[in-house]
């Protein structure tokens, strides 16, 4: 929402004159994203930081009121529009919870796979962006590289680079086939080079390590006080992580590590980014070579899931069924409830608050958008710090505007 | 002791409707014990963290008495339990206390829920819209407001290129 500067000017006029205003944003290329702020500044120190948002604001929230649980997936999509697929699985997951679906256990471990690779997707943007914003470029090109191998993946499982709204409720839109199973296979062989690359280049950078270490300190009494969750929490000595506290898909089956660093500054919170990529890389290795067999889709007896294509335009049954589930207030009957349901997102913790009047779509949809919280805490990690620190700790929030703003 | 037998051993037994729905468990405060619920939660339960904080319009939905229901997701990041506590109240004049001396994180939370339902926060330090631009004189997620058709936009100030 727009903030008078001259609001500003005169509270702060009486005693510092000196003080003067920068606006920074709502376009600016450290950004990133459409978002904007108002640095009050005694020379080069940031004396307040106000964040101003809302540019991209657009309505998600009500538009889930009015679409069904299905298709509110492909507005999901564009929350977090750096990892796609992990907002579809939060989304679904919370709706398969206040249905009470039991996903197959074949789902399970693609969906989790997918997580993962998302999951890599979203820090290896937010490793290369900082880097970039930081003066180190070559770090974002080898970032970047890689970033489009995972799309290539994305595209040849659901025919979609960037918005693939893949999952539905009770299964996925198609199923995975070993081809795909091989690409993942490929890319988790290569990655760890440049792992090693990126690590190589940032970790022990003079600059790189003059511009973050001490930069944007949050405690650990003030990560959990002001909301704050995922990889930014656990730099500052928070243990939790959901994927271990309350296990969902098929993360109990496997052995990873929570990343926890105790800084709580921009270095500490690249060194987790960094560690958790290796991480999510020893899941998907375990996941991918035991993929269960089986049916992806659960039994569509529970009204739930769409017939297979082949079903439908080949037997009269499974165009019958077909129909049922598309035609309005034939299909699923979701019971009359309130849930609330979150999943790890690369993020932090992605929830979805369902308010569910037994009609195909949602009453009330709530998202709890890890990007909207941890900017509210922005202005706090600015105190006492210059203006060159502003890009460094925006770049270690990762910001994504889309699902500030939603 | 779990925590509905806490509650209720403090502030007596009619105080709260306690349910619970899949793994979530759930306690409808009324709106003038809310804030002395939610002191105790966090200072004396261990409910140190406040996932989120929403808001829910009943105006369409079957059977519903009250207008406005605001939820408050608790979080124990020592032990994960999570707790819903949610509060009813209605029109005219739809207010709360602001949680924000308990929980710096319902800041932003606070001033989205006044934003979009109009509900206001007695006690927040700086209850201004968050989303939506000041000249904007409607709350969106009610449910009376149109979701498609002329809203607002019209009466927006226009700067023609000889202003700006």
């Amino acid at each position: 929402m727009p903030f008078t500067i001259s609001e500003l000017a005169t509270a702060n006029a009486t005693d510092k004159e000196y003080l003067w205003t920068l606006n920074f944003g709502p376009q600016h290329p450290a950004t990133h994203t459409t978002l904007r702020l108002i640095l009050t500044l005694d020379g080069e120190r940031v004396v307040h930081a106000i964040p101003d948002i809302g540019f991209l604001h657009s309505g998600f929230e009500k538009l889930a009121e009015d679409l069904s649980y299905n298709q509110y997936v492909t507005i999901v999509d564009r929350m977090n529009y750096i990892s796609p697929l992990a907002n579809e699985v939060a989304w679904h997951h919370t709706v398969e919870k206040l249905m009470g679906i039991e996903l197959t256990p074949r789902c399970k471990y693609v969906r989790t796979i997918l997580a993962e690779l998302m999951r890599l997707h979203d820090h290896l943007l937010n490793v290369g962006t900082t880097g970039l914003d930081l003066g180190a470029f070559t770090v974002f090109l080898y970032a970047f590289q890689q970033r489009e191998l995972i799309y290539d993946i994305c595209e040849y499982a659901s025919g979609q680079r960037f918005h693939s709204s893949f999952t539905r409720v009770g299964g996925m839109l198609y199923d995975v086939d070993l081809d795909w199973v091989d690409r993942v296979r490929d890319f988790i062989k290569q990655f760890p080079k440049t792992h090693a690359e990126i690590h190589r280049l940032l970790t022990r950078n003079r600059i790189f390590i003059d511009r973050t270490k001490g930069i944007g300190v949050l405690s650990r009494e003030d990560a959990v006080n002001y909301s704050v969750t995922g990889p930014l929490a656990r730099a500052s000595g928070v243990v939790r992580d959901l994927r271990k506290d309350d296990p969902y898909l098929a993360y109990a089956d496997f052995d990873f590590q929570i990343v926890c660093a105790k800084e709580g500054d921009c270095y500490a919170r690249y060194l987790v980014r960094m560690q958790e990529l290796m991480e999510s890389v020893h899941i998907i290795t375990q996941a991918i070579e035991n993929i269960p067999s089986g049916p992806i889709n659960v039994d569509p007896e529970g009204k739930a899931v769409l017939p297979a294509k082949t079903d439908v335009y080949r037997s009269i049954e499974g165009l019958i069924q077909h129909f049922e589930i598309m035609m309005p207030n034939r299909g699923f009957i979701p019971p009359i409830e309130e849930l609330y349901a979150a999943t790890e997102s690369p993020n932090g913790e992605l929830g979805f608050y369902i308010v569910s009047d037994g009609k195909p779509n949602a009453y009330r949809a709530r998202t709890r958008p890890p990007s909207f919280i941890h900017f509210s805490v922005f202005p706090h990690m600015m105190k006492g710090h210059t203006l060159s620190d502003v890009v460094a700790v925006l770049g270690s929030l990762n910001i994504i505007a889309a699902e500030l703003d939603r | 002791m779990n925590i509905e037998e806490q509650l209720t051993e403090k502030f007596g037994a009619n105080s709260f409707e306690f349910s619970q729905f899949r793994d979530n468990r759930r306690v409808v405060v009324s709106a003038d014990r809310l804030l002395a619920a939610l002191t105790y939660l966090k200072n004396d339960a261990g409910f140190d963290q406040l996932t989120d904080i929403t808001a829910v319009d009943y105006l369409e939905f079957p059977d519903a008495v009250d207008r406005y229901g605001v939820v408050y997701i608790l979080l124990n990041t020592q032990t994960g339990a999570r707790l819903i506590v949610k509060t009813l109240i209605n029109e005219p004049d739809p207010q709360l206390p602001s949680v924000y001396s308990l929980w710096r994180g319902a800041d932003w939370l606070e001033r989205e829920v006044f934003d979009m339902f109009g509900i206001a926060f007695k006690g927040h330090p700086d209850l201004r819209r968050i989303l939506m631009p000041e000249e904007f004189t409607a709350f969106p997620l009610r449910k009376d407001y149109p979701l498609r058709g002329r809203g607002e936009r019209h009466n927006f100030p226009v700067i023609t290129r000889a202003e700006s």
